[in-house]
């Protein structure tokens, strides 16, 4: 009963921040409520006994990627009312398509047909189960070149970005540009 | 008791809501990005309601490999987006209309 509580009470949570991500005027609030929105995520996983995932997607969810899409958000200079023009033009549509998915996907759960009940409850776990331990277990045996993988496309992400953000300053500027200011080319005098 | 309907039924209402805010914020590439994050947290909430539903770790694995492609995806994509910025100083998605498609 305590548990089916705390999950409508973080459900109602996640989707009202949900919706207040995509309508809000300000995309740094936008950025707020899905952080808000991946903290209640973690806590329903928590409650379905998910407990590794839910601390990775907090740590690295809100803890890494959430931070550069605020960076890269309070960096970048954005007109935020010419993206608003025309905001409410196609807005049916985008209400029309949820709606069309919320009937699919709930008729489908209530249909039955998924080869799973779906209306009974989980089985309680052992005591001593350790979900990291049960996970660790298997991602190093079973799904080790899929891990090594993902570790090179980590990488290989890594080196995109660096590579597409880097710029080479000009080392003999003041040669080039005698008495004169320098054109601003680097980051340091702005955009 | 939670029931596997509930956690199928309130991914696909968040899906939905993610899907929505792709077509109100089509001006605006950040708040893709961030509707993007949903939907992959809503798959992700599938996989995970799955695997604990049907006593299968697999699921869980799973989604540790989708958070991984998200945070490159994530990742490349706000550096993409910091050097259309440079460029145009605007991240407007209709002015990116160099190639006439």
């Amino acid at each position: 009963m305590l548990v089916e509580g705390l999950f409508y009470l973080f459900a109602t949570i996640l989707v009202a921040s949900a919706i207040g991500l995509i309508v809000a005027r300000n995309p740094v609030y936008s950025a707020l409520l899905l952080v808000l929105c991946f903290f209640t995520s973690a806590s329903i996983w928590l409650l379905i006994e998910a407990e590794f995932l839910a601390v990775v997607l907090v740590l690295v969810y809100v803890g890494a990627v959430m931070v550069l899409f605020l960076f890269v958000v309070m960096m970048l200079d954005i007109n935020v009312e010419e993206m608003r023009r025309g905001f409410t033009r196609y807005a049916w549509v985008g209400w029309l398509t949820a709606f069309v998915v919320i009937v699919q996907i709930v008729g489908l759960v209530a249909a039955r047909r998924l080869g799973v009940d779906v209306t009974q409850g989980m089985v309680p776990l052992p005591a001593d189960y350790s979900n990291t331990a049960h996970l660790g277990r298997v991602l190093y045996t079973e799904y080790l070149y899929p891990f090594e993988l993902a570790a090179i496309l980590l990488l290989v992400a890594i080196i995109g970005a660096i590579s597409l953000t880097m710029r080479r300053r000009r080392a003999s500027r003041s040669k080039m540009w005698p008495g004169k200011s320098p054109p601003c080319v680097t980051s340091a005098c702005g955009w | 008791m939670i029931t596997l309907a509930h956690l199928l039924t309130l991914s696909g209402i968040l899906f939905a809501i993610a899907v929505a805010g792709v077509f109100l914020n089509r001006k605006n590439i950040i708040l893709l990005l961030m509707c993007i994050e949903l939907m992959l947290l809503a798959v992700n909430f599938n996989f995970v309601a799955f695997s604990r539903f049907l006593n299968d770790i697999d699921g869980q694995i799973f989604v540790f490999f989708v958070l991984t492609v998200a945070a490159a995806e994530s990742a490349i994509g706000l550096a993409i987006l910091v050097v259309l910025f440079r460029n145009r100083r605007d991240i407007n998605v209709e002015a990116l209309d160099t190639l006439k498609g």
